[in-house]
């Protein structure tokens, strides 16, 4: 298992310099003075602001080493400073539990209806159940997101009431569930296909013939055995869904104003606030990442036979 | 002699491109306690849909039961609801499948897979199931089991996945073993060894075992009885002595001359000609007339059972006199 | 056992043998008709809507439906339903062009891939996994904030950039199936060179699965060119589009709703109609995936 972490880890290292040095080049290496990319078409800084960026951002060395320093200060949790001169990851600082708490409740909701429904759809292959539950995700993917957003922040929030239409200040659970919700659902769709055909997949395998054979209770059968094979591979699209996550809490949050880092992200576009952007984007990829990792890793506990097959 | 478990007029269906077709046809046979049964035949031939059929897991949605009775000390399991047909399997009925590999879980440690069946039937708790798994681990002969008991299907050899199923189909101590071709997926030398294991098991236990092969050999040292199918019917039936002395179908006959013994060393091998009958398509009457040396125009009509002793019947119309 | 050889057969019977017959399915038949209809409109809007859409009278400004003018007018007096007729233009041009660029790069590199093995398919992989590192929106945001010129071409292209590696994976996986297989080994073996056992095995082997991701493909870039436009990394104000006016509308769709549900509705649908289409197709073409 250590071998297979460290093989992963290893793995991952090729990915972070590739997406940060990306970011970098399409930001500092392109024709044209960075600090116009940064502050938006038609802006004037003051010299002073400029000077503190130029210095900051380390404009005046050659471009290998100002990726050196980008990609230093992001592993550190530098992400520089924003055109008002404040320093971006104490934005972040302030931002991140938000996102969070909003990531984690939108997860939980995607992982509980997308897997649920996807086995009672797989497990009544063919049915009534399972059509309704598969047009319902074409439906769900035919309607971008952030159209949902709105009319579930229209009809819900601010017509029935069920639900705050807008900030924290509720807290939490009240405040994030319907942004969560929302969040959730456009996850919802692969999870259930996916889980649907792992599991039309499983319920035929010989195991469970076996499992059959012994007696074993129906509800058994189905959890204990063909579901936990069929969460194998369940288990790296829930890791996937994450980055549609990350991406969706730009949209989410900004529509719902939860000040996450998504609404930073945000409000740094509407505010052309480019430091404010490129430094939060930059982290919210190295997120994304380690949450693959994080999922691979946990893909390795829950399948004995990946972790092991590079030992034997 | 008193029957355990007695088959009449079983018949299996299965799904294909023109409807149902029959793989099993009508089958009778009885299990005494604590004797072996093997049923032999080619691939094909319904053997395997029997025993399934028996214990209730035919394949979905393309294997259903047709007619016929499987009654176990007198009560029918096929007319069973279906909680009380779960409380027969395993507990009563265990089952051997013939690939371990597919037939075990990939994901569950062996020992919580053995001790399932004791949690379910005996009401064992945890700890108590998994003290039973590490017993079985012993009795089917896993060396060093305490070590093992985590181990995951995958992380066994061939043998010794086999004996790990055995002992999954033993957890909750069935008084009849149907054990599916248990050692068609295992190397020769290993398959000795798993025979002898069963062996063993139902002399120690006092079992009903009953084995389904394609293959003589393994028959001729274990089994007390045998049954003979061919293209969903059983050819002839009687104890295992009798049917090797006196065997009566001719399809029994090239069965066993098709087997290298060693007083035949020098003469050239014999072997079955043509190919096993499809089932959408079987020759009517008598199936094996196709391939049979001995066919008449009798054989187009259905041969019925006849007595060659009042313990051996052979489905054949020279079973009479010819012999 | 006669369930395997059934199997097959049951396959094998539910490609259609006869194509055309495909058009008689309402699963592909009616998305088929809604996405011909939505691109006739972005070809010729102006048979749709006799409005000028940038014929704007401010003080129409959030007005609802009136005579004439079935949306009403946006915050700026300009008619909206002829705005949104119009924006059909370019949600579909981007659609189809970043679909269709994915599509020759996927062919390209995926073959290639596949054809080469070795380090050439390395790279390639290398190189999707990288690509694979970014959440895509959050990767798009990062790139067109900094470019300050944004037209259908620049969105486009980086639309491009973020959406090659998902299709290239699946065409090489098929590449290399194809490869495989023992009739293109025979072509290989008489000495057919790349570019002819691509052309003549591996493409037309791999073509059904393509056709409906990229019929998927064009619904979600659709939808990640409205996404953008609308958080102000896409199109912008002159442009006439779905997010433009989306973008537009959030400031003030609690008091003019209609700013907001227009566009949208137009959106969903055109969106919708790819997805089923590509939906439909996939399981025509691979049943196992039903």
């Amino acid at each position: 298992m250590t071998g297979y972490v460290i093989r992963r880890l290893v793995g991952m290292v090729p990915v972070v310099l590739g997406t940060t040095l990306l970011i970098f080049a399409a930001v500092y290496a392109l024709p044209g003075d960075p600090i116009k990319a940064l502050a938006g078409p038609g802006r004037v800084l003051s010299p002073s602001v400029e000077d503190a960026l130029r210095e900051r951002f380390h404009l005046d060395q050659p471009l290998w080493s100002q990726y050196g320093h980008y990609l230093g200060g992001l592993v550190r949790g530098d992400l520089g400073i924003d055109l008002q001169g404040q320093e971006v990851s104490a934005l972040v600082a302030r931002a991140w539990p938000y996102t969070l708490q909003l990531g984690l409740t939108a997860w939980a909701i995607m992982a509980v209806v997308g897997i649920s429904l996807g086995t009672f759809a797989g497990m009544r292959q063919g049915g009534t159940v399972d059509w309704v539950v598969l047009t319902g995700t074409t439906v769900v993917v035919g309607v971008p997101y952030f159209v949902v957003a709105y009319v579930a922040q229209i009809l819900l929030g601010v017509n029935l009431g069920w639900f705050p239409t807008s900030g924290v200040r509720e807290g939490w659970p009240a405040s994030y569930l319907l942004p969560a919700a929302v969040l959730a659902l456009f996850g919802i769709p692969e999870l259930v296909r996916l889980t649907r055909a792992s599991i039309i997949e499983n319920r035929y395998a010989d195991y469970v013939d076996t499992a059959i054979a012994k007696g074993l209770p129906h509800r058994m059968i189905v959890v204990r055995h063909i579901l936990r094979n069929s969460l194998v591979p369940v288990v790296s699209v829930l890791g996937l869904s994450l980055g549609y996550m990350v991406s969706g809490t730009v949209l989410i949050e900004g529509i719902f104003n939860i000040p996450g880092l998504g609404y930073v992200v945000f409000n740094g576009i509407s505010q052309q606030n480019g430091p404010v952007v490129v430094g939060v984007c930059s982290l919210l990829v190295l997120v994304y990442l380690m949450i693959n990792l994080l999922v691979d890793i946990v893909y390795g506990l829950l399948d004995p036979r990946i972790s092991l097959a590079g030992r034997r | 002699m008193t029957t355990l478990l007695e088959v009449s007029d079983l018949t299996v269906e299965f799904r294909t491109a023109r409807g149902w077709g029959v793989a099993v046809d009508g089958v009778d046979l009885s299990l005494a306690p604590g004797r072996t049964l093997a049923v032999l035949g080619e691939s094909g031939s319904g053997k395997s849909a029997t025993a399934r059929a028996i214990m209730g897991v035919l394949p979905a949605t393309v294997g259903r039961v047709g007619r016929g009775r499987v009654l176990l000390d007198g009560q029918d399991l096929l007319r069973l609801p279906p909680q009380e047909r779960r409380a027969v399997r395993g507990a009563r009925v265990g089952m051997v499948f013939q690939d371990a590999l597919s037939a075990l879980n990939p994901v569950l440690p062996v020992g919580y897979q053995i001790g399932e069946g004791c949690r379910v039937h005996l009401g064992m708790s945890r700890r108590a199931a998994r003290r039973r798994a590490l017993e079985l681990l012993d009795l089917v002969g896993i060396p060093d089991a305490r070590r093992r008991i985590d181990d995951y299907p995958h992380q066994f050899s061939g043998g010794m996945r086999q004996r790990v199923m055995i002992a999954t189909a033993l957890a909750a101590d069935p008084e009849i073993l149907i054990a599916d071709e248990p050692t068609t997926a295992l190397d020769v030398t290993v398959q000795a060894q798993i025979l002898q294991l069963l062996a063993t098991l139902q002399a120690d236990r006092q079992m009903s075992l009953m084995l389904i092969t394609h293959d003589l050999g393994v028959v001729a040292g274990m089994a007390d009885d045998i049954l003979v199918m061919y293209a969903g019917r059983v050819v002839e039936q009687g104890p295992a002595d009798d049917v090797f002395e006196r065997p009566t179908h001719p399809y029994t006959r090239a069965l066993l001359d098709s087997i290298c013994t060693a007083d035949r060393k020098g003469q050239p091998l014999r072997v079955i000609s043509g190919q096993p009958p499809d089932l959408g398509n079987l020759p009517s009457g008598c199936a094996f007339r196709t391939r049979c040396t001995q066919a008449a125009d009798v054989c187009r009509t259905l041969p019925p059972a006849t007595a060659v002793s009042p313990v051996h019947q052979a489905a054949c119309h020279f079973a009479g006199g010819a012999a | 056992m006669p369930a395997a050889g059934e199997s097959i057969e049951a396959v094998v019977a539910a490609v259609p043998r006869d194509r055309r017959r495909l058009l008689r399915r309402p699963r592909i038949a009616i998305p088929l008709g809604v996405v011909v209809l939505i691109l006739v409109v972005a070809a010729v809007p102006g048979l749709f809507a006799h409005t000028d859409p940038r014929a704007c009278d401010l003080g129409n400004s959030g007005t609802g439906m009136v005579a004439g003018h079935p949306f009403g007018f946006d915050i700026q007096g300009c008619d909206l339903y002829s705005n949104v007729v119009y924006g059909t233009r370019s949600s579909v041009t981007i659609g189809f062009t970043v679909t269709a660029g994915c599509v020759l790069i996927a062919l390209v590199l995926g073959c290639v891939a596949a054809y080469y093995r070795g380090v050439v398919d390395a790279v390639i992989s290398r190189t999707m996994d990288i690509f694979f590192g970014f959440p895509a929106l959050v990767g798009q945001v990062v790139i067109l904030n900094t470019l300050h010129q944004r037209n259908v071409v620049v969105v486009s292209a980086v639309l491009i950039l973020f959406a090659w590696p998902a299709m290239t994976r699946l065409m090489r996986s098929a590449a290399l199936a194809t490869v495989d297989l023992d009739f293109v080994k025979a072509a290989r073996g008489l000495g057919a060179g790349p570019v002819r056992v691509i052309a003549r095995h591996v493409l037309p082997n791999s073509f059904a699965p393509i056709l409906a991701v990229a019929s998927l493909g064009v619904g979600g870039m659709i939808t990640a060119e409205s996404a953008l436009t609308f958080l102000g990394v896409g199109l912008r104000a002159p442009s006439i589009s779905w997010g433009v006016q989306l973008n537009q509308a959030q400031d003030s769709f609690r008091e003019h709703p209609h700013l907001l549900l227009f566009p949208s509705l137009f959106l969903s649908v055109t969106v919708l109609s790819f997805v089923m289409l590509g939906d439909a197709l996939r399981d025509t073409f691979d049943p196992r995936s039903r």
